[in-house]
């Protein structure tokens, strides 16, 4: 526990914990000092000078080591010279801070105008436009004229594409370095830089191919000008134009917090669709990051079956007939589903008494149901990642299992090619059985063990043998641990499905394989069924297919690999006639003769202890650590099973 | 009784004397004031190149909500402004617009200007949406967009704002 420290900032007094930096003690009684290179998460540079204050420390006599005080009693105060960077001082006891006095305002003001110095303000077209740092402090401290010569501006290159992802504007840029500090500092990949000197210095990407990184598109969160934009976004709505929308995102089991931004796109023929996604923040989840792969998430399905080929009334009619008059109905998912999904499935299934399964190619559900939270691990913590590359499975568990290191943790690293976590791990083997090995002297010393496997049942056996504080297994899909948690049986290949009528739900690619073997299928997919309808043709079997609503259209949980449960919001209207999936399944459970919860509220009242507003609630305390566009979680934060 | 009725037709007879203040509408048009707020017009460059950059800049000063703007990019192969931007749609809705001229203020490169065209009418509802076919000028040269232009001859973001008070 470190000491609290008090000091006066603006005449109010404050006392946070020792080591805190200026602009963060400041923040937490509400006043904001400007700052453009400082970053809550990074370490401090005093690179853009933009958060000069001034300082007072309590004056010491040097023989005796008291306070000096004043003939009023009150203490002596030292101010310095000249005005201090606030991001580069920590706090110390009676300091006192004046960050609105005249002289600092004018320091602030005038480090303002050097920022401007050659920015080209082309605002209007800039991407950053209306939810830009530069632009707020400059509407904050900046002069209504500028001292400096327009015509000398500095002109470069317009677009520099630094990789296929993110593009570079070296005129915009004023040279903070957070997204170097980024790269080396919280990813550990140093592949941006400076190059030249003075005026001439720019951002560069020292790696072939450029900005290789799983983590670029944060740079541009936290980029304080529209220095780095993403190719993605280019020009592609103001921000104000846009709805926020909080969302999980689906692309791996890490369940990182995202908003979905949408607008009306004339390009999609007038409907809203999803613009961008931007991180949401999660302390115990993303932080305030999200890894490339779920922020260019492509959201447009074109070739999407909007309604049943045959209409909803005589689909609906065929499924259930078909699933009534077989001898035994099989029911198979996939983790892609939303936990009231599943739920729904799985009580039909049980209903008429069918097999539930769950389609996934690592095994060992049942295992990391017991213990699932892998959380901050720091020193005297031993981590072991078996099997899976997290840096492609799992990016974000890769970032936490990297700052793991960085506070001291053990990281053992057993996968049968190199990853780039290797780096980091202080044990690195290409067998399972000696990282086991590794990992079990490794976890004899130490405090809090936690195991991410992605394999098969044997491999989940025996990591759950070395008895870990947390086993998390790197499943393929998002939900797939919201399967194990409601009772699905796992299953890795389909041939059980032979000649058999079966309930498939979720990815294309499932119902497609399903389609090869079974007699009749009953599909439900959010996704393009176009490959499935074809093989139908070809394989001569008989499905109906039943097209429900995806992640982006509809209101649902997800149960991420650390069993955290979190809520997820509609952004877009609902494509063409689909309809959630578990209306879908309770309406086949109706003609069944089953009746079944329609509201994802209802149903997930069901099956958890739990309600949607438990899952909303929020701690807005960590607001303070976001720096950059990185959004506030007011949506809820989620729970942790 | 008489002199009253004289008194009241000297009235009536100056007044037909008098050069009248109405005109025959809409055969007849009145010249409107230089200030005058009609409906939109979308400026060109004399090249010929649309002034607007796609910046929606107006939609958000709009206080009626009644502009959409959907940006595109400019290559040089298809360029249709000078900078990387332009408007690849540019609607107003003239039922919901209030010609209040907000747009004009907020456009940062004077694309958009109220002009003195009053008589503006529609049949359906449809057609009160003006698109830019229907507000950008056409220029005496006949230079219209999209261009082909040589590679390197903008290479700026915004257009070169030579003489600001143009604009």
């Amino acid at each position: 526990m470190t000491k609290d420290i008090t000091l006066t900032i603006d005449g109010k007094e404050v006392s946070v914990p020792a080591g805190t930096l200026i602009p963060d003690a400041a923040k937490k009684i509400g006043i904001d000092i400007p700052v453009f290179c400082y970053h809550p998460k990074m370490e401090p540079v005093g690179m853009c000078r933009q958060c000069l204050v001034e300082i007072g420390r309590p004056a010491f006599d040097r023989t005796t080591g008291e306070a000096v005080l004043e003939e009023d009693g009150s203490p002596k105060i030292n101010w310095g010279w000249k005005l201090e960077t606030s991001c580069t001082n920590p706090v110390s006891e009676g300091m006192v801070v004046n960050t609105k006095s005249e002289k600092a305002v004018k320091g602030q003001n005038e480090m303002l105008e050097f920022q401007l110095l050659s920015h080209p303000l082309d605002c209007p077209v800039c991407d950053k436009g209306g939810e830009c740092l530069l632009q707020d402090l400059t509407l904050a401290h900046g002069g209504t004229e500028s001292r400096f010569n327009f015509d000398e501006k500095r002109h470069a290159e317009k677009k520099v594409a630094l990789s296929d992802l993110i593009w570079l504007d070296r005129e915009r840029c004023i040279q903070c370095g957070r997204c170097v500090r980024f790269q080396s500092e919280i990813v550990g990949e140093a592949v941006l830089g400076f190059e030249a000197r003075g005026s001439h210095t720019q951002i560069m990407t020292t790696s072939e191919p450029g900005f290789d990184s799983a983590f670029s598109g944060n740079t541009t969160d936290i980029c304080p000008v529209g220095a780095l934009t993403t190719a993605q976004f280019r020009f592609g709505a103001r921000p104000w134009e846009m709805e926020a929308t909080a969302s999980v995102c689906t692309e791996c089991p890490v369940g990182c917090n995202t908003v979905l931004n949408t607008r009306r796109d004339v390009k999609t023929g007038g409907k809203v669709v999803v613009k961008r996604v931007m991180p949401r923040q999660n302390e115990s989840v993303n932080e305030t990051w999200i890894c490339d792969k779920g922020r260019f998430t492509d959201f447009s399905a074109d070739s999407r079956l909007t309604a049943p080929s045959i209409g909803w009334t005589d689909a609906i009619a065929s499924a259930a007939q078909n699933l009534s008059a077989a001898d035994e109905p099989i029911f198979v998912v996939d983790g892609s589903l939303p936990n009231e999904d599943l739920f729904n499935i799985k009580s039909l299934a049980d209903e008429v008494g069918a097999k539930a399964y769950c389609y996934s190619e690592v095994g060992g559900g049942e295992l990391t149901t017991k213990s699932g939270t892998y959380g901050k691990s720091g020193a005297g913590d031993a981590i072991l990642v078996i099997g899976s590359d997290l840096y492609v499975d799992a990016p974000i568990f890769w970032l936490r299992a990297k700052q793991a290191v960085d506070r001291g943790a053990t990281l053992i690293v057993a996968t049968e090619e190199e990853t780039r976590l290797d780096n980091f791990a202080s044990t690195v083997v290409r067998d399972f059985a000696q990282g086991l090995e590794a990992a079990k002297e490794a976890f004899s010393k130490a405090e809090n063990t936690v195991i991410l496997y992605k394999g098969d049942d044997a491999l989940a056996q025996s990591c759950a043998d070395l008895n870990p504080t947390s086993l998390v297994g790197v499943w393929n899909d998002a939900n797939t641990q919201g399967a194990w948690e409601m009772g699905y049986e796992a299953i890795s290949d389909l041939d059980v499905l032979k000649g058999k009528t079966v309930y498939v739900a979720g990815k294309s690619a499932l119902v497609a394989s399903a389609l090869e073997v079974a007699k009749f299928v009953v599909a439900q997919t959010a996704e393009d069924v176009q490959i499935a309808v074809s093989i139908t043709e070809a394989s001569g079997s008989k499905c109906v297919t039943l097209p429900s609503r995806n992640i982006s259209e509809s209101l649902g949980t997800f149960t991420s690999a650390e069993r955290r449960v979190q809520l997820f919001h509609p952004a877009v209207p609902a494509e063409g006639d689909t309809l959630p999936g578990f209306v879908i399944t309770a309406q086949v459970a109706e003609k069944m003769g089953v009746t079944l919860d329609i509201e994802a509220e209802d149903i997930f009242a069901n099956f958890f202890d739990l309600s949607y507003a438990d899952l909303s609630k929020t701690n807005p305390e960590e607001k303070l650590l976001i720096g950059g566009n990185c959004y506030e979680n007011t949506q809820g934060v989620g729970v942790q099973l | 009784m008489l002199v009253e009725l004289l008194r009241g037709l000297k009235t009536t007879f100056k007044m037909m004397l008098d050069k009248p203040v109405t005109i025959q509408y809409p055969e007849q048009k009145r010249e409107v004031r230089p200030r005058y707020r009609g409906k939109h017009e979308l400026k060109r460059y004399d090249n010929g190149l649309e002034k607007c950059i796609g910046c929606a800049l107006c939609a958000a000063a709009c206080p009626a909500d009644a502009i959409f703007v959907e940006a595109g990019e400019n290559t040089d192969e298809v360029r249709f402004s000078p900078g990387d931007r332009y408007a690849s749609t540019y609607e107003i809705n003239l039922l919901r617009c209030i010609y209040c001229g907000y747009c004009e203020d907020a456009c940062p490169t004077g694309a958009i200007e109220l002009e003195h065209e009053y008589d503006i009418n529609f049949s359906s509802r449809l057609d009160a949406i003006a698109d830019k076919d229907k507000m950008l000028v056409s220029l005496a040269n006949d230079l219209s967009t999209p261009q082909e232009t040589k590679p390197g001859t903008f290479t700026r973001s915004i257009p070169d704002m030579e003489n600001p008070a143009d604009y």
